[in-house]
C-alpha cells in the first residue's frame, strides 16, 4: 500500500502479485496505457506491494502471443523493463521467452536479468515435457530464478494458438529440474483445477498461483488441502477483482494468520533472488 | 456497502461435477450476512440437471421453509414438459420470486416456441424469468456435461417476442451482455437485466465499461453462490473507478411486493 492512501482492501501487510501482465505500444490495443494505469491504481487500492509482471511480446499484434517472434520478445521485455524502471517501488519484471530458439532465448534471459528481471516466464510455445526447455531451466537454476509457467489445467490434446502444458507436464519438468521453483500459473485460469491439485500434491518444487478469472468455491480449500499454504502464491493475472475476492475468501475459510502471510507474500519472496523486493525478507 | 437488496443468482444443493462446501440455506444466510445482502432468490442447483423439475422444486420449497424471511424460492419450470403450467401455478402458490429456466440443458434452441410461452406466463403472473449462462467455466466441464453455455440468441429471441416478461440473465460476461443488449430495441432492452457475478473488473474494466455504456439500472446484484465465490461481486463493486462508485444497481424487490 502506498503512502497516503486509505486502508487497503485486502487488509494490511505486504502483498505480492506473482502473475501480473502489462501492455506496450505495440500490443495492438489503443488503450494500453490505460490498462497499465488501471492495474496500478486498482493494485494500490487492494494493497498490492509488488506486481511481478510480464509482457508476452506484442500480445498477438505482430506475432502470436504464445509463439512470439524474437523481435516481439525483445520489444515486450524492453517494455516490461521500462515499466519496472518507471515504477521501481512497486513493479518487478519476468523475462518472457520463446524456447524454440534456444540460443536467442538464453541471450535474452541474460540481457533481461542484467537489466533487473527477477524470473523467467514461459508460456505455451513448447510443452514442458520438451527437452528444449532444459537449457533455460538450467539457466534458471544457476541464477536462482523462479519460472512462471503458463498452464491449462488438464489440457486438451490440442488447443488453438498454443501448445499448452498442464500439471502433469509441469511435474515432468519439475522432476528434471528439482532445484528450480516452478510456479504453475493461474489455477483459476481455465481448465480442471482439481486435476492439477491431484497431480502436484507430491512434487515439492511446483507452486500454485491462485490467479485467474475462475473463482470456484471449493478451489482454495482443496488447494490448501493438496499442497498446504507453503506452496500457494497469490496472483491476479487479468482479473484483479477475482484476486481480491480470493484474498477475502482466505479470511473466511479458516486460514491462520501465518499461512495467510505465506500466501500473500512470504512464499513468493522466498522464490525470487534475494533483494528482489526491497523491504521484504521472507 | 453495496446497497444491494437481493442476490438474484443464489442456489442451494449439490453440484453433480464437483464438491461444493456447504451449499445449504443456513450457510447461505451466513453469506448474505457477511456480504450485507438482505435477501436472496434461491434456486435448486440439482434441478438444473433433472429432466423433470417437479421433485427438485419440492425439495427447494421444503428446504427454504425455515428461512423464508430472507430466502425466496426461484423454482424451475420447463416449458416443453407436460403440465408445466401446473408447475408454474404451484410456484405462484409457493410465493416464488422468479422462475428459473435452463434451455441449453433441455436442448431447447434459440427461438424455441415453448420459451416464449413460458415468458408470457411469467409476465402474466408478475414473475421474472431467469436464465443461467453457465455454472462453471466451459474449459473445466465434465465429459458428460455437454449442454454448453446459454446462447445469447436464446435470450434475444425471448426478449423480442413482446411478452413483457422481465428477463434476468445470470453469469454472463461482457461479450454476451453486449450482444444481447445492443441486439434489442430500446424498449426491449428495458426488460432485460444482467447479474454481476461473471463480469471482469480491473484492469480490463469490463464492469465499468458496461455501467457507463448501458447504465447501472440494467444490472442486478448476483453472487453465483455456491458455485462461485460470493466475494467477487463485492470486489467488483468496490473496485469501480471513482466516477462510478455511487452507481446504484436495479432493485428487483421493487418489481414485486414481498
Amino acid at each position: 500500500m502506498k503512502d497516503g492512501l486509505a486502508t487497503p482492501l485486502a487488509g494490511p501487510g505486504p502483498l505480492i502479485d506473482v502473475h501480473a501482465h502489462f501492455y506496450q505500444q505495440g500490443s495492438g490495443r489503443a488503450s494500453w496505457r490505460e490498462l497499465n494505469a488501471s492495474r496500478l491504481a486498482a493494485g494500490d487500492r487492494i494493497g498490492i506491494s509488488w506486481h511481478v509482471g510480464s509482457i508476452l511480446g506484442s500480445w498477438g499484434a505482430t506475432s502470436p502471443t504464445y509463439f512470439q517472434s524474437p523481435d516481439d520478445t525483445v520489444s515486450g521485455n524492453d517494455a516490461m523493463l521500462k515499466v519496472q524502471e518507471s515504477e521501481r517501488s512497486r513493479v518487478r519484471a519476468w523475462a518472457a521467452v520463446n524456447p524454440n530458439d534456444t540460443d536467442f532465448a538464453l541471450r535474452e534471459l541474460e540481457r533481461c536479468r542484467r537489466r533487473g528481471a527477477i524470473g523467467i516466464k514461459l508460456a505455451a510455445a513448447r510443452r514442458a515435457t520438451d527437452a528444449l526447455l532444459d537449457p533455460l531451466m538450467q539457466y534458471a537454476g544457476e541464477h536462482h530464478l523462479p519460472v512462471l509457467h503458463h498452464a491449462w489445467q488438464r489440457r486438451p490434446a490440442a488447443a488453438a494458438g498454443q501448445d499448452p502444458s498442464d500439471a502433469l507436464d509441469l511435474c515432468h519438468l519439475a522432476g528434471r529440474h528439482p532445484q528450480v521453483a516452478i510456479v504453475l500459473a493461474h489455477i483459476g485460469g481455465g481448465g480442471d483445477w482439481s486435476h492439477t491439485l491431484a497431480a502436484v500434491r507430491d512434487v515439492p518444487n511446483v507452486y500454485l498461483d491462485l490467479s485467474g478469472s475462475g473463482a470456484d468455491r471449493g478451489m482454495l480449500d482443496q488447494a490448501l488441502d493438496a499442497v498446504g499454504a507453503a506452496r500457494l502464491v497469490w496472483g491476479a493475472d487479468l482479473t484483479l477483482e477475482t484476486g481480491l475476492a480470493k484474498l477475502w475468501a482466505l479470511d473466511v475459510i479458516g486460514v491462520t494468520p501465518a499461512d495467510r502471510e505465506r500466501v500473500r507474500w512470504r512464499n513468493a519472496a522466498s522464490l525470487f533472488p534475494p533483494g528482489s523486493f526491497p523491504g521484504l525478507s521472507a | 456497502m453495496s446497497h444491494a437488496t437481493v442476490d438474484v443468482s443464489a442456489l442451494i444443493g449439490p453440484y453433480p461435477f464437483r464438491e461444493l462446501p456447504h451449499p445449504d440455506p443456513g450457510t447461505l444466510i451466513s453469506v448474505l450476512d457477511r456480504e450485507e445482502i438482505p435477501r436472496a432468490w434461491v434456486g435448486h442447483l440439482p434441478t438444473a440437471f433433472h429432466r423433470d423439475p417437479r421433485k427438485g422444486n419440492e425439495s427447494l420449497y421444503r428446504d427454504l421453509v425455515p428461512h423464508r424471511s430472507r430466502l425466496d424460492p426461484a423454482p424451475t419450470v420447463r416449458p416443453d414438459w407436460p403440465s408445466w403450467e401446473k408447475e408454474l401455478a404451484r410456484a405462484v402458490d409457493e410465493g416464488a420470486a422468479a422462475i428459473r429456466a435452463y434451455p441449453a440443458h433441455w436442448g431447447l434452441g434459440p427461438e424455441h416456441p415453448s420459451l416464449v410461452d413460458l415468458a408470457r406466463a411469467c409476465s402474466k403472473n408478475g414473475l421474472p424469468l431467469l436464465f443461467t449462462v453457465r455454472f462453471e467455466d466451459s474449459r473445466q466441464r465434465h465429459a458428460i456435461d455437454v449442454a454448453g453455455d446459454l446462447p445469447a440468441a436464446t435470450v434475444r429471441g425471448v426478449a423480442r417476442a413482446g411478452t413483457q416478461a422481465r428477463i434476468v440473465v445470470v453469469a454472463a460476461s461482457r461479450a454476451m451482455i453486449e450482444e444481447i443488449h445492443w441486439g434489442l430495441t430500446p424498449s426491449e432492452r428495458e426488460l432485460v437485466w444482467y447479474d454481476t457475478s461473471w463480469i471482469w473488473g480491473p484492469p480490463e474494466d469490463d464492469f465499468a465499461h458496461l455501467l457507463r455504456a448501458m447504465g447501472a439500472a440494467r444490472f442486478v446484484y448476483g453472487s453465483g453462490w455456491p458455485t462461485r465465490l460470493a466475494q467477487v461481486t463485492r470486489a467488483n463493486l468496490t473496485l469501480l473507478p471513482p466516477d462510478l462508485s455511487g452507481a446504484r444497481l436495479a432493485d428487483p424487490t421493487a418489481w414485486k411486493p414481498y
